[in-house]
């Protein structure tokens, strides 16, 4: 079969920089579901997406030119009508006549209600082009924005932002579609003020005729082009880049032609804390920093635009003079911000609404001192700067330049506690209470750090709970799933032997989310096996140092030789317990195992392994090794076995019965408080 | 050569006139945009369509700086243009109006940069951009997607131009006070001692009380007109206008407070809430009256 080169292109006007990755990687999805659907895939058909702000891209080689022919069986009359000893009857002939072939080339076939008679019918594929023609309207209005408007006039089509042009092409053809009163053509658009406004393309063509009109429709192509574009600018100069991949993608989806270039500002904002600075370039200007070969910022910029060339320096111009007013304000902010201290600004937090049923921020700084001075007497560590950093780690949200720029809350009190005086532990703690604030971001640095972030994230959990405004779905106002996760984090890496079980109290809810926080940190950040992870918090938490500790004792045991085979007798154990209605608990003190009760030979071999085996895991237990406790248990594995193999646990003789179960329900007690065994996943259970 | 304030505020009006507008002068009230004026507001409801273009002071008490601050006006110049329905080469219709004012598009950087707007106050967003040249901010460019709480049956396109932004770039000045409006006469010239006066009123002799007060008042009366337009005969003849005016004042007054911070977080979103309601009345109440007509 002829095989066509297939191109669409979506012309648009202006995506979000950070929608359009995705978007196309949905049009990919749509696209082979659509030709697996349709029968067009029955080899790999390599599928590319590009885009740019301007247009989304799919590319497909080698597209089949039409389905291939199938056969389709009609059933007639069943036998049982239709044959009448060996001969066709009039229902038969009827058939026959309506399907356009002879009587006798029916044929019989099985069904499940019985014979009938039937006959093949051979369909002709339909034309690739035809299929697509008809799917690609809805195809691509069906492609996920998360936010999207229509443009025609109510009940038009919704889109995430208005469709300008759209080119369908099967090798040289068009494929004929309307959407949202656009035609599908051969027509597209080059860059908006370089490129030509229509340019005839073919899939062959279609890329080198958009780069020679300004258009690089590879988002790679483009991110190469400023990165040499930067080390060209650069070169024979002392100054680095600092890199930013964040800021680089956005870039590389809001320019359809980049060019970087290099600014310059007046040394003088250099007296400006480094963070303010870095602040308004990134997040304001979309501007990377430069910094000299030891690290400290450089008075320049690098912006990318969206052309070719600034020959005449005007955009460079127009940037920097951006960038002065921009710095001038936030010099005014610093100076403005510095007349009032953090501590006097305590009582203005009052008029801060956090939450309407949780008060002010006045209301959450004083439950943050309170938390913080519990948890570092919980520590045995100094409360006092935990409680002067808790009570000023909010006061920034009164100053202009927090205002202003919202992403340095936190940094700014840190620096104007600094500025104003405070000793380090306090305006460090100040400064990084916020983080984590990402999995790739840094704990807070120093104890008290630690501390505050984790009355300020405690506290936020606890009330939004309690109020019922847990996360649902994405939503998710008060970022409770970072804090979570900020917690987790903060706890395990700051190894922080706080009893979080005990902090979060009794609600089942928040127990829940805070262990689907640490699945998921123990698997995607950690790489643990998620029946490992279940198996340690099955045995229960809260300690989370402790709960590690374990987790990684049960990594390291299990690839051992007993461990596995061990698990699936403890599982065996857990169900014969629950057939027979009995937890596996241990008594309060000592043992309710009647030793008179006990046969010789495995079960009271089996008996002395146990009470051998709990000193040592006892032993180990109090020490935290473990490795050696899990080990230990493993070696129980020989005499487990026989004893299953041997002993009959439902002995007729009730009470040697329940002397058994007893004995089941302590050593399952006994040893489930490292990590619950039935939880694992042994290899045969797997295989099967 | 280089145009003067005024020059670029005629030749833009001048632009979009060819374009089919109509030039409308700024409306007679304190407004903190143009989309809140009724040439926009209520213009965009309903299916007729519609161009008007026009320049419109609008006031942000809170972004007073005493006339110090140079780049940040109580009052400012907006150039508001709503064209309904949006035509399909709208974005080169716009950057041709820049060619109009002297920016020479093949030397500058320009981008569309997603930034969606949205007005709690007015039950009204859009989707959009800003458009950056050469990293400025020089205008909100928007597809109306409801007005009044309502979904709009035609989507009408609102450019709103930062004028002073734009003169300061086209006349390379780094403060707003030296822009020349007039051969010989500056911004600062005409503008300044208002900057000063207003930002000394609202942040340090404005009654808060009597404020307080006004507000009342006029969401009474707009309340009032409200209330009477559903057993009103004529409907034709009916102030709703008059009522939008009140709305507006509610507005202005509530920006006043807030400016001063005498408005608390919680407080805030209630009364935003109890403007809003105004402005969804009249939104409403405005499409039954010009209903008629429209089917007619």
């Amino acid at each position: 079969m002829k095989r066509l080169p297939f191109l669409l292109e979506i012309g648009t006007e202006e995506i979000p920089d950070w929608m359009i990755s995705p978007a196309l990687e949905h049009l990919r999805e749509l696209f082979a579901a659509f030709l697996q659907e349709q029968h067009l895939s029955s080899e790999p058909i390599a599928i590319s997406v590009d885009g740019t702000p301007r247009r989304l891209v799919l590319e497909a080689r080698d597209l089949p030119e039409r389905q291939p022919d199938s056969e389709e069986w009609i059933l007639g009359p069943p036998v049982t009508a239709g044959l009448r000893e060996g001969r066709p009857t009039a229902a038969a002939e009827g058939f026959a006549r309506k399907m356009g072939v002879p009587v006798q080339e029916l044929e019989i076939t099985e069904t499940p209600r019985g014979q009938y008679l039937g006959c093949r019918r051979r369909i002709q594929g339909r034309s690739a082009r035809e299929l697509l023609a008809a799917a690609l309207p809805g195809l691509i209005l069906n492609i996920r924005f998360p936010k999207t408007m229509y443009w025609t006039g109510k009940g038009g089509p919704r889109f995430i932002r208005p469709i300008r042009w759209l080119v369908a092409l099967l090798g040289e053809e068009i494929v004929p579609f309307e959407l949202a009163g656009v035609a599908s053509g051969n027509l597209s658009r080059g860059h908006r003020l370089l490129g030509a406004g229509q340019i005839a393309v073919a899939p062959e063509n279609y890329r080198d005729l958009l780069r020679e009109n300004y258009v690089l429709v590879s988002a790679e192509e483009r991110q190469r082009k400023i990165q040499t574009d930067i080390a060209h600018l650069l070169a024979g100069t002392e100054l680095r880049w600092r890199p930013d991949p964040a800021l680089l993608d956005t870039l590389v989806y809001l320019t359809e032609y980049p060019t970087a270039i290099l600014g310059s500002f007046d040394a003088e904002f250099l007296n400006l804390p480094e963070e303010v600075l870095i602040t308004v370039m990134r997040h304001h200007q979309k501007y990377f920093s430069v910094v000299y070969a030891d690290g400290r910022l450089a008075p320049h910029f690098i912006a990318v635009m969206n052309t070719a060339a600034d020959p005449e320096g005007l955009v460079r111009q127009g940037n920097e003079r951006v960038l002065r007013a921009r710095f001038s304000d936030a010099v005014f902010f610093w100076q403005v911000d510095q007349q009032k201290r953090l501590a006097d600004r305590v009582p203005l937090l009052a008029q801060i609404t956090y939450q309407a049923k949780l008060g002010s921020y006045l209301d959450k700084a004083r439950r943050m001192v309170r938390l913080g001075r519990r948890l570092a007497r919980m520590l045995k560590a100094d409360a006092a700067p935990v409680e002067r950093a808790a009570w000023l780690a909010k006061c920034d949200l009164t100053t202009e330049m927090v205002k202003e720029f919202p992403e340095l809350q936190g940094v700014m009190g840190g620096l104007y506690a600094r500025q104003q005086g405070e000793p380090e532990e306090v305006w460090r703690a100040v400064y990084e209470h916020y983080r984590p604030e990402s999995m790739e971001d840094a704990i807070p640095s120093t104890l008290s750090g630690r501390l505050v972030a984790l009355a300020d994230k405690l506290d936020s959990l606890q009330g939004c709970f309690r109020l019922g405004l847990a996360p649902s779905g994405s939503r998710d106002p008060f970022a409770l799933r970072r804090a979570a996760q900020g917690v987790v984090r903060i706890l395990i890496e700051g190894s922080l032997p706080l009893p979080l079980r005990r902090l979060i109290g009794q609600d089942q809810a928040l127990v829940e989310f805070f262990e689907d926080r640490l699945r998921y940190y123990f698997r995607e950040a950690r790489g643990f096996r998620y029946d490992e992870i279940n198996a340690v918090l099955a045995a229960g938490w809260d300690d989370l140092t402790d709960l590690e500790a374990r987790l990684v004792a049960v990594q390291a045991v299990r690839p051992t030789e007993d461990f596995e085979p061990l698990a699936a007798s403890f599982k065996r154990i857990k169900n014969i317990l629950r057939q027979a209605g009995v937890a596996a608990t241990l008594p309060a003190r000592g043992s309710a195992i009647r030793e008179n009760l006990l046969e010789r030979g495995p079960e009271r071999e089996l008996y002395a392994a146990f009470r051998h085996v709990r000193t040592q895991v006892r032993r180990w237990r109090r020490a935290r090794q473990y490795r050696e406790a899990l080990t230990a248990i493993a070696s129980l594995r020989a005499a487990v076995d026989l004893y299953f193999d041997r002993v009959l646990v439902n002995a007729p003789d009730p009470q040697i019965r329940h002397n058994r179960l007893t004995m089941l329900s302590e050593l399952l007690g006994e040893f489930s408080a490292i990590a619950d065994f039935s939880e694992i996943v042994t290899t045969q259970q797997e295989e099967k | 050569m280089h145009y003067t304030f005024q020059d670029i505020l005629m030749r833009l009006k001048q632009y979009w006139a060819e374009r089919g507008c109509i030039i409308q002068e700024p409306y007679d009230l304190e407004v903190g945009a143009g989309t809140m004026c009724p040439e926009t507001f209520l213009r965009v409801l309903g299916p007729r369509p519609y161009r008007v273009a026009y320049i419109q002071p609008s006031r942000r008490p809170a972004d007073g700086r005493y006339g110090e601050n140079p780049n940040r006006l109580y009052k400012h110049w907006q150039l508001q243009v709503i064209l309904k329905p949006s035509p399909e080469d709208i974005q080169q219709q716009y950057l041709d109006s820049l060619e109009a004012i002297g920016i020479d598009l093949g030397k500058h950087d320009i981008k569309f940069e997603e930034d969606n707007w949205e007005s709690p106050t007015l039950g009204a967003w859009g989707i959009g951009w800003q458009v950056m040249l050469d990293g400025l901010e020089i205008t909100q460019f928007t597809y109306f997607q409801q007005c009044g709480g309502l979904d709009l049956d035609v989507v009408p396109v609102e450019l709103t131009y930062g004028m002073e932004r734009l003169a300061a770039f086209l006349q390379n000045k780094s403060s707003v006070y030296e822009i020349e409006w007039a051969p010989g006469v500056s911004y600062g010239d005409v503008r300044r001692a208002e900057e000063l006066q207003f930002s000394v009123y609202n942040f340090e002799l404005a009654d808060l009380a009597s404020l307080w007060k006004l507000f009342e008042l006029h969401e009474a009366e707009a309340k009032r007109l409200l209330e009477a337009w559903p057993e009103y005969p004529e409907k034709r003849r009916f102030p709703l206008l008059a009522a939008y005016d009140q709305v507006l004042k509610c507005s202005h007054l509530f920006n006043l407070l807030d400016s001063r911070g005498a408005i608390s977080v919680t407080e805030r979103a209630a009364l935003i809430g109890r403007v809003r309601k105004l402005a969804v009345g009249v939104a409403q109440a405005w499409l039954e009256q010009n209903g008629a007509e429209v089917v007619g």
